[in-house]
């Protein structure tokens, strides 16, 4: 049988219904349509169904006074001349700042947690195994009660504050600081300030490139922070220290004046940090126990010591392994501070989806923002954590 | 794949025509009216310990279900709170919602639905410690204040602090019991809601005694049952219970004489009873529709004695809520 020696040979001709790259392209975009038509069945069966029911509907609600007052406010927001627009607002950034601080408490709660259960002294071990064995196995919304029921029996009734020196104040209702105020020669710290990071940015990429050239190792730590706080506290004091702090005053029911700190805060801090602490040790412990025993004993053979192999050689590779895990953790905190509004704490859900829906009336829009922010706000989380992530990645050959 | 698009087109166009209003048809048929209550509120609407729910809302719905369905027992109750009591009724999955709703121009329009009438005229009031000795809410600046989400108090209590120039720091809470605990717990020093729930709640605080109602009322709160938009037939039958009710009450019909006054010659009490004229089939009900009524639930006066009056533990005077000729608001159209 002669074989076809004929170069570029053409597969057998068929009709172009049965070729199979149209066929999955003509599949698909039926998908895509019918996709679409469900899409647009719902929606538009949603608005007919709020225009029969004469349920109000669009975004006019956004302009409308607020009427209602919030107890924790990053930005001015007042309850007769705020809108819910505002209310918004004041919400989304009381999220940002429990979520944020509760990503950095967690991480660094969780790397040391982790650690310590690969350690070699077995008391440490087993106390940080207990820890994560019973903190991750107890629901968080419990978790949170107990914080925010603790903190609220374990300190003293309003008129039995514990008070140090008449600055500082600690009761049932919240932790009252000093409230700085800057005056006209601060400027000069700022600047200071800012020129600090800077060089001391530019002194620890010089040193590591003379580190590399010629062996010789620069103490960046201790510049660093010569640099950065150091120099910044010198020029304050010469500039005659321009801060006027506003002390908290005691008043007939309450304190007034000064930073306030809500034990709904820092109970819904405790709670979140504690529980996500406990998952991310175990993260860590994966990516730990994921390096190869070779690394280290190479390590050791060339004379490192224990903890500058887990800090040089260990935890950079471990990371690769940690930080895909560890942006879910970091999605599942900030999602679980919904869970704010068992607690009382004036987060987004408790404050538009709670309040602004149940005065407006309109739960499809109000829910859909919500869903919206929420989305927009672990997109870029997860976006930022890829970004290490491609960083940290070994190139291979 | 043609057969499910049209399968589906079928099916939305289904779900669009089926939102037109039946509740009395659909209460009837499926033998049992869906009640939206409270759930932790002793006097309006609470379950005891084996589940039966009592309360002032609680023999509103279970008057409806006497007219409606001839057994005031076919009624379930389901607890709500005051973020989702709303939500619940627009979709459908109550046919009343008896929860101390406030009747507000708001509520009546952009949110679809209809109040019934008023069954208990009530305003805002604060509860404090004795302790602090404060003797009137115009003393209370610069407190910290509990109070619940997603109510007209929320906004009544910023508006009323402003409009005296008063400070104020307000603890929001989703339900009652956390704002009541907290209050109890000294988070803050006044707790403030509908002064008829106050005295519920006072109840249950650790020290009743050591507490005392401010004798401000900082508002108007008229609590009335509500039902969706677009169904007249079930409006006119939830309105008309309550005016049976008050009628009942205002023709000293009740339950234990509701037999005898059959026989009355009076003839607003024959109009009323069903004895004469056909008013209760022109609400799609029975002829005898208020003897079911005022037979198994009572008449306005008793539900009131029995649920917050003297009758229970809270005492509440009748005040406003007494009927038109005796000093007080409540006043029902005649049945004629």
């Amino acid at each position: 049988m002669s074989t076809d020696l004929r170069t570029g040979s053409q597969p057998p001709r068929v009709a172009f219904y049965n070729d199979p790259k149209v066929r999955s392209i003509a599949y698909q975009v039926a998908l895509c349509l019918v996709i679409l038509f469900l899409v647009y069945g719902a929606v538009s069966n949603a608005i007919e169904n709020l225009r029969r029911a004469n349920i109000a509907s669009g975004f006019g609600f956004w302009n409308n006074t607020a009427g209602f007052d919030i107890s924790q406010t990053l930005i001015a927001y007042s309850s007769q001349a705020s809108t819910y627009g505002r209310a918004f607002w004041v919400g989304l950034l009381n999220t940002l700042l429990v979520a944020g601080l509760g990503i950095i408490f967690a991480t660094v709660l969780g790397f040391v947690i982790g650690i310590s259960r690969l350690s070699k002294n077995w008391l440490l071990a087993k106390v940080a195994g207990s820890y994560v064995e019973i903190i991750r196995n107890l629901p968080l919304l419990l978790q949170l009660l107990f914080w925010y029921n603790a903190v609220l029996k374990a300190l003293p009734d309003i008129r039995e504050s514990i008070t140090v020196g008449g600055a500082l104040y600690l009761n049932n209702r919240g932790l009252f600081l000093p409230k700085p105020s800057t005056l006209t020669g601060f400027g000069w710290v700022e600047i200071v300030f800012i020129g600090g990071i800077v060089a001391s940015i530019a002194f620890t990429i010089w040193s590591r490139k003379r580190q590399e050239r010629t062996g010789q190792q620069a103490p960046t730590l201790w510049v660093t922070l010569g640099l950065v706080v150091g120099l910044p506290i010198v020029v304050f004091l010469l500039a005659g220290a321009p801060i006027l702090f506003e002390s908290p005053q005691a008043g007939r029911f309450n304190i007034t004046g000064g930073i306030e700190v809500l034990p709904e805060f820092a109970a819904l801090l405790f709670g979140l940090s504690i529980y996500t602490a406990a998952f991310i040790a175990e993260v860590v412990r994966a990516g730990l126990l994921a390096v190869s025993r070779g690394q280290v004993e190479a390590a050791y053979s060339l004379g490192l010591q224990p903890r500058p192999t887990l800090r040089l050689v260990v935890i950079p590779q471990a990371m690769r392994v940690i930080i895909p895990p560890l942006t879910n953790q970091y999605l599942n905190l900030t999602k679980n501070s919904t869970l704010a509004v068992a607690i009382g704490y004036p987060d987004l859900v408790q404050v538009f989806t709670g309040t602004v829906l149940n005065q407006t009336g309109q739960a499809v829009e109000v829910v859909a923002i919500t869903m919206l922010v929420y989305l927009t706000i672990s997109l870029l989380t997860s976006f930022a954590m890829n970004v290490y992530n491609r960083r940290m990645a070994l190139v291979e050959r | 794949m043609k057969k499910f698009a049209a399968l589906f087109a079928l099916a939305v166009f289904a779900v669009a025509q089926s939102a037109s209003a039946q509740t009395l048809k659909t209460v009837k048929d499926r033998g049992m009216l869906n009640c939206g209550g409270n759930g932790t509120l002793a006097g309006f609407g609470l379950p005891d310990a084996q589940g039966n729910w009592t309360g002032l809302d609680v023999d509103f719905c279970r008057a409806i279900a006497a007219a409606v369905l001839n057994d005031a027992k076919k009624v379930k109750f389901v607890p709500l709170s005051a973020k989702d009591r709303f939500t619940a009724l627009q979709s459908g999955e109550v046919d009343v919602l008896a929860r101390n709703t406030t009747w507000t121009s708001s509520r009546d329009t952009s949110l679809g639905l209809n109040f019934t009438g008023v069954n208990y005229y009530d305003g805002q009031g604060f509860v404090v410690r004795k302790a602090l000795k404060v003797n009137s809410a115009l003393e209370l600046n610069g407190a910290s204040v509990c109070v619940q989400q997603g109510t007209t108090t929320e906004l009544n209590l910023a508006d009323y602090f402003r409009s005296h120039n008063m400070q104020m720091k307000s603890v929001t809470f989703a339900t009652a019991n956390e704002a009541v605990k907290a209050y109890d717990a000294g988070r803050c020093d006044a707790y403030t809601t509908d002064a008829s729930a106050l005295y519920a709640e006072r109840l249950r605080l650790a020290n009743s005694n050591d507490h005392i109602i401010l004798p401000e009322i900082i508002s108007k709160e008229p609590l009335g049952p509500v039902v969706r938009h677009g169904d007249d037939q079930w409006f006119d039958v939830v309105k008309w219970t309550l005016f049976a009710m008050l009628n009942a009450e205002e023709l000293n019909i009740n339950s234990k004489n509701v037999d005898e006054m059959l026989k009355s010659e009076n003839p607003e009490v024959k109009r009323l009873l069903g004895t004469e004229g056909n008013f209760g089939e022109q609400l799609g009900l029975t002829k005898d529709w208020v003897v079911r009524i005022v037979k198994q639930v009572g008449n306005y006066g008793e539900s009131f004695e029995r649920n917050v009056g003297q009758g229970s533990p809270l005492k509440i005077d009748r005040g406003l809520n007494r009927l038109w000729n005796k000093g007080g608001v409540q006043y029902a159209p005649p049945v004629r």
